[in-house]
């Protein structure tokens, strides 16, 4: 399978703290996955710098012709912004050239209903507006997601939602995800590889052979309990 | 002619309000003053030194911006206190007062032209960017991501907010334009629900404002620069009767 993605001695400094160390990884085509690490590891900062946005040094190659979708974060809007949920679909559709038929699917695939978008942004709730960035994502027919914990503020059935949504456009679509994730049962369940941030060495691998108990510790230290379902 | 600055002034009045730049249109408006100072010593048209300024502050602004990461409004109000400083040096008199406050008078045909062209083009940047600088509102990464150079839209975005700001030279002063541009824009938050019924209540409000206060002034016999302000001022504060819904 083709690396769509290669990082090489990836370094990011702020000032005098650096933030990432020499991070070398690649990513094949079609694959998942899963960045994690404690608050403050530096995984935003990573897919940040993966999407142009940070200055780096090393190198990030992307294959040619690479779409990239991207989810931030969750963001603080101002309550009275006037702007709605059809403002921002419509203004990213048109930047990403996404057809009414592609707005729609992208719609159905995160279950957000048409009335909801007719509400100003602040006025959507944490989990709404989560979906409504995942759909953003997915205008333009994106090769590569990079999600920055997508499922933040999202209730239980619609964080399961989304992980179908997003499995299921990997089978069908030969779409590659890069997910930051805290939730350690996601990573197993989906995740073909892992990434650590925040321990000496960065670890990466799949998730039950990288994920040793000595990695979890230098992770999250020796008093965090992990209910890992689905991990053998 | 006014009615197109209005409508120019009420749409770039929606994002600078967005971009929280309600602040920044008064102090940009002094960065025209050196640029005034120098025309009036060369007698060549204050209105060419003004916008030269104004583009030259809009570019300086963002470079500074840029470099240091600094919040807009902050790089504005030290450019603005520098060009406030460096305006007062090198102008005095009738003519600096005319420029700040607005004289409209007998207009040349260049005047005219410009007072055409320079709103159509913002309204047209406006219109056609809207998709850019809203998604890199809400977030720049996502607009990257789409393929827009969000330092480009921020720049030109500036360029258009100068050029308004500059247009006011000649008819409310430069000192009042920054109360056209934010005032309607203003209004217009309170009530509006999308992006498009705040461009529509903005340039309305704006164009309201300007045709009345106008006419109020001809009435009174006074300069319509402070009129049309007032009378923005007092739509805004009859708005706040208006509960929003």
């Amino acid at each position: 399978m083709a690396d769509v993605l290669e990082v090489r001695d990836l370094c990011i400094r702020f000032g005098a703290i650096e933030i990432l160390h020499c991070l070398t990884f690649s990513v094949a085509r079609g694959s998942s996955l899963a960045i994690i690490g404690p608050n403050g590891a530096g995984k935003t900062v990573l897919l940040k710098a993966l999407i142009g946005a940070l200055p780096y040094t090393g190198s990030i190659r992307w294959s040619a012709g690479a779409r990239l979708g991207y989810v931030p974060q969750k963001l603080d809007l101002e309550r009275d912004l006037p702007l709605n949920g059809w403002d921002f679909l419509r203004a990213k559709a048109a930047l990403s050239k996404a057809s009414g038929a592609q707005i729609a699917q992208a719609l159905t695939a995160v279950a957000l209903q048409q009335h909801t978008l007719a509400q100003p942004l602040g006025s959507l709730s944490g989990g709404q507006f989560q979906r409504l960035l995942v759909a953003l994502a997915l205008l333009g027919r994106p090769s590569v997601l990079l999600l920055d914990e997508p499922a933040a503020g999202v209730d239980a059935p619609g964080q399961a939602r989304l992980g179908e949504v997003i499995h299921a456009l990997q089978s069908t679509d030969d779409l590659t995800v890069l997910l930051v994730s805290h939730d350690l049962s996601v990573v197993y369940q989906y995740a073909d590889n892992v990434l650590c941030l925040g321990t000496r060495d960065s670890c990466f691998g799949p998730p039950r052979s990288a994920l040793t108990p000595e990695v979890l510790y230098e992770l999250y230290g020796a008093r965090t309990g992990f209910h890992v379902h689905g991990a053998s | 002619m006014s009615i197109s600055m209005a409508l120019a002034a009420g749409l770039v009045g929606c994002f600078a309000i967005m971009r929280r730049m309600a602040l920044a249109a008064d102090p940009m408006s002094h960065v025209a003053l050196p640029g005034i100072g120098v025309a009036l010593l060369l007698r060549v048209n204050p209105l060419l030194g003004a916008l030269a300024t104004l583009l030259l502050g809009a570019v300086l602004i963002w470079a500074v911006e840029r470099r240091s990461r600094i919040s807009t409004e902050a790089v504005i109000g030290v450019t603005f206190s520098v060009a406030l400083a460096l305006g007062s040096t090198i102008t005095s008199g009738e003519d600096l007062l005319d420029a700040l406050f607005g004289n409209p008078g007998r207009l040349s045909l260049w005047e005219v032209v410009v007072g055409i062209a320079v709103p159509i083009a913002v309204i047209v940047f406006i219109l056609r960017a809207r998709h850019a600088l809203v998604v890199a509102l809400i977030s720049p990464e996502i607009a990257m991501t789409s393929g827009v150079n969000v330092e480009r839209v921020n720049l030109w975005f500036l360029l258009a907010f100068a050029l308004t700001v500059g247009l006011g030279l000649r008819y409310l002063g430069v000192l009042l334009m920054g109360s056209l541009i934010i005032i309607p824009a203003a209004l217009a938050r309170r009530f509006a629900r999308s992006l498009n019924g705040m461009f529509l209540l903005s340039a309305a409000s704006a164009v309201c404002a300007t045709v009345l206060g106008t006419y109020a002034a001809v009435l009174a016999g006074r300069p319509s620069g402070p009129c049309i302000v007032l009378v923005a001022g007092a739509l805004f504060f009859v708005s706040l009767l208006w509960r929003r819904g």
